[in-house]
């Protein structure tokens, strides 16, 4: 600490960036909690799009099946989608963001840990709903736990890249459709990846290779992502 | 006597096509208090934003205890605490939430300390309710209970007073008065002076 | 002594001139390039012996495609450098590329949609190509939408700037994930021309082009170029003289 500041009774150490990241994520997950109503909505969403599909297509469970992966997959994207406007949005309006920004701490930590809880809040939830979206769909109950392991980790690299167009559109009216357009093309891969691995859980085949692919991209997400969403935050605040 | 000092060299800048900051130079040395005026869209918030680091000057420097602070930002931002216009408060945290959330990314806090500066603003009765429950002088002193929890060499202030009944003008002033005290520096920006504890300020008048 | 060049590139009234008096040399060039390679192609070439007259259309698909890519890495390595160093004309540049680029990509669409029918009967197909140029005009879309809706001119090029450097990032992960799951469902790819068998009366018009092309390229990119510092610079003094004169 700086001398002659140190004498005073009132300072502490400096907080780590590990428990400043904590804190942010703590923070994150009590304001949630105080607006249950806000955390259902992605979900209702994701079960509502699924619903569509029988409506639209077919009442038939053979075709349903087949279009499982699909379907699933498209609505977990969508549903992704939706949550991220609510990532950076308060945040940056009543700014705390911009003290996060001047705390002395990373930002990116701080990103990450708000991108943390998005999906603690968001995709894990989705990963555990999706099963039962799919056994309306048609899906044998032992697809259950390749479903929930492929829609976990797809969703973890689903907030990351998200995270970023967050970051990208702060402060603009009206984002979601631009939001939209620049976090589906960088998220086909998830996409791709995710549909494969809920199509060989849905045939009983193991799915380690699109699952293993699924968490390089989350990996690739976790190193990248974070420092992009920093430096875009840092731009909508000069 | 601390000897800290920010030198601020030849600032420009752009917003656009106007031209807000004209050559600001000024040095600050520990115990020094700024009042920097001027009519509204004359650029006070963009010079505290770009003597924060936020804002990239066109043109100039901040030099913090001899280092450009760009050399550096998050040890200059350490050293510095920034209030803008709105309190930075989450409306669905109480007071003590907000205040143990924004110091404690910064440092660690106890709860004695936290119970301190919230009574010392007069929250005592009302720290514990949403912060959208609160009017916006008790947002304010909020505000002011984090101010008074950062113990940092340099405070940067916009418009500080806003809100305030005069009771809250004088604890304005008493904790600016505190800061001077203690070796720190101020720099607020004020539409109507500073508040009277207060008295020994330089004056900085930026025109429109 | 090398840096001066390299600063003056970073001044606007310099690259305002500069542009000026470089255009007639890429232009000309490219036009006569692109005639030949049109010659080459249409006239000269022996037909396909299994597409007959219509694989002539690679001779414009294959270089618009080729010229899709090259653009969008030119446009993220200008914003780079604009935003790492904060120089004004490289986000000039990274902002009079996205317009062409997206033109070369919505070409290779096209041209591809025109190739497919004859071959396939359909005017698309989901081949790994085609869709990875389908994605890749998409990227375009989102660099132009975001910095069109950023009003700050400052922040809109900035802001495009990252999104254009995870856009680069990303272009070979979306086109390898693309391609394996083509892998999967094992479509026929009708467009890939083995190179190695392609004949000399073949390749030549096809490098002519891709040529061509790139000059074009730069040509267009110039005059644009001049275009953004123009607007950019308006209120400057050195513009005003300019223009005066």
């Amino acid at each position: 600490m700086v001398p002659g500041f140190a004498a005073t009774a009132t300072t502490g150490a400096a907080a780590s960036a590990l428990e400043a990241a904590r804190l942010a994520l703590l923070r994150d997950l009590r304001l949630a909690f105080r607006k249950r109503g806000q955390l259902v909505q992605p979900l209702a969403f994701f079960v509502l799009v699924t619903m569509l599909f029988p409506l639209a297509v077919s009442p038939e469970l053979s075709r349903l099946r087949e279009l499982a992966p699909g379907v699933l997959w498209v609505a977990a994207l969508l549903a992704s989608q939706l949550a991220l406007e609510f990532l950076f949005r308060d945040d940056a309006y009543d700014g705390t963001l911009e003290q996060y920004a001047l705390s002395g701490q990373p930002l990116t930590g701080l990103m990450f840990a708000k991108t943390t809880a998005h999906w603690l809040l968001t995709g894990l939830p989705l990963a555990l709903v999706a099963p039962l979206a799919g056994l309306s769909l048609g899906v044998p109950a032992a697809a259950i736990p390749g479903i929930i392991i492929s829609v976990a980790v797809g969703s973890v690299a689903l907030s990351l890249i998200g995270s970023i167009g967050a970051a990208l559109t702060l402060g603009m009216k009206r984002s979601g459709a631009l939001l939209a357009l620049l976090t589906l093309p960088l998220s086909l891969p998830v996409l791709i990846f995710g549909a494969r691995a809920t199509q060989l859980a849905i045939n009983g085949a193991s799915l380690l290779a699109p699952l293993e692919l699924l968490g390089a991209l989350a990996v690739l997400g976790v190193t990248l992502a974070p420092l992009a969403a920093a430096a875009a935050v840092r731009i909508s605040l000069e | 006597m601390l000897d800290q000092t920010l030198e601020v060299e030849n600032l420009h800048l752009w917003r656009g096509e106007r031209h807000v900051l004209r050559g600001v130079r000024f040095t600050l040395q520990g115990g020094d208090c700024l009042e920097v005026t001027g009519a509204n869209g004359s650029g006070k918030t963009s010079l505290l934003r770009t003597l924060c680091g936020l804002i990239y000057p066109e043109e100039g420097r901040v030099v913090w205890n001899g280092e450009n602070v760009r050399r550096d930002l998050p040890a200059f931002h350490a050293a510095l605490a920034y209030l803008g216009h709105e309190p930075p408060l989450k409306s669905d945290l109480s007071a003590r939430e907000n205040l143990r959330y924004w110091i404690g990314v910064r440092r660690r806090i106890s709860a004695a300390e936290l119970d301190a500066a919230l009574l010392r603003v007069g929250a005592g009765s009302w720290c514990d309710r949403l912060v959208r429950t609160l009017s916006a002088g008790q947002r304010r002193r909020v505000a002011l209970a984090g101010l008074a929890l950062l113990i940092v060499p340099l405070w940067l202030l916009d418009e500080p007073s806003t809100n305030l009944d005069s009771e809250g003008q004088e604890l304005v002033g008493t904790l600016l008065a505190e800061q001077l005290a203690r070796g720190g520096m101020v720099i607020a920006a004020v539409h109507q002076g500073l508040p009277a504890a207060v008295r020994a300020a330089r004056r900085l008048e930026l025109a429109a | 002594m090398t840096w001066t060049w390299f600063h003056r590139l970073g001044s606007p009234p310099y690259v305002y001139a500069l542009a000026a008096r470089l255009t007639p040399w890429f232009a000309w060039p490219a036009a006569v390039l692109i005639l030949a390679g049109l010659w080459g192609g249409l006239m000269l070439a022996p037909p396909d012996y299994q597409q007959g007259e219509g694989f002539r259309i690679i001779y414009v698909h294959a270089p618009s495609a080729w010229m899709s890519l090259m653009v969008y890495t030119t446009m993220a390595v200008a914003a780079a450098v604009g935003l790492i160093w904060r120089i004004k004309v490289a986000h000039a540049v990274a902002a009079s590329c996205a317009p062409i680029g997206a033109s070369f990509t919505f070409a290779a669409l096209v041209t591809g949609a025109l190739w497919g029918e004859p071959m396939w009967g359909t005017y698309w197909e989901w081949d790994p190509r085609l869709t990875s140029e389908l994605i890749l005009l998409f990227l375009y879309l989102g660099y132009m939408g975001l910095r069109a809706g950023i009003e700050d001119p400052q922040r809109a090029d900035r802001a495009g700037a990252v999104l254009a450097i995870v856009g680069v990032v990303n272009v070979p992960i979306i086109h390898y994930s693309v391609t394996w799951w083509n892998s999967l469902h094992q479509a026929p790819s009708v467009m890939s021309l083995a190179k190695p068998k392609m004949p000399l009366s073949m390749l030549t018009p096809l490098l002519l082009m891709l040529l061509g092309f790139t000059l074009f390229f730069v040509a267009v990119l110039l005059v644009r170029l001049r275009g953004e510092v123009l607007s950019r610079e308006r209120t400057a003094s050195w513009m005003r003289e300019a223009v005066a004169r």
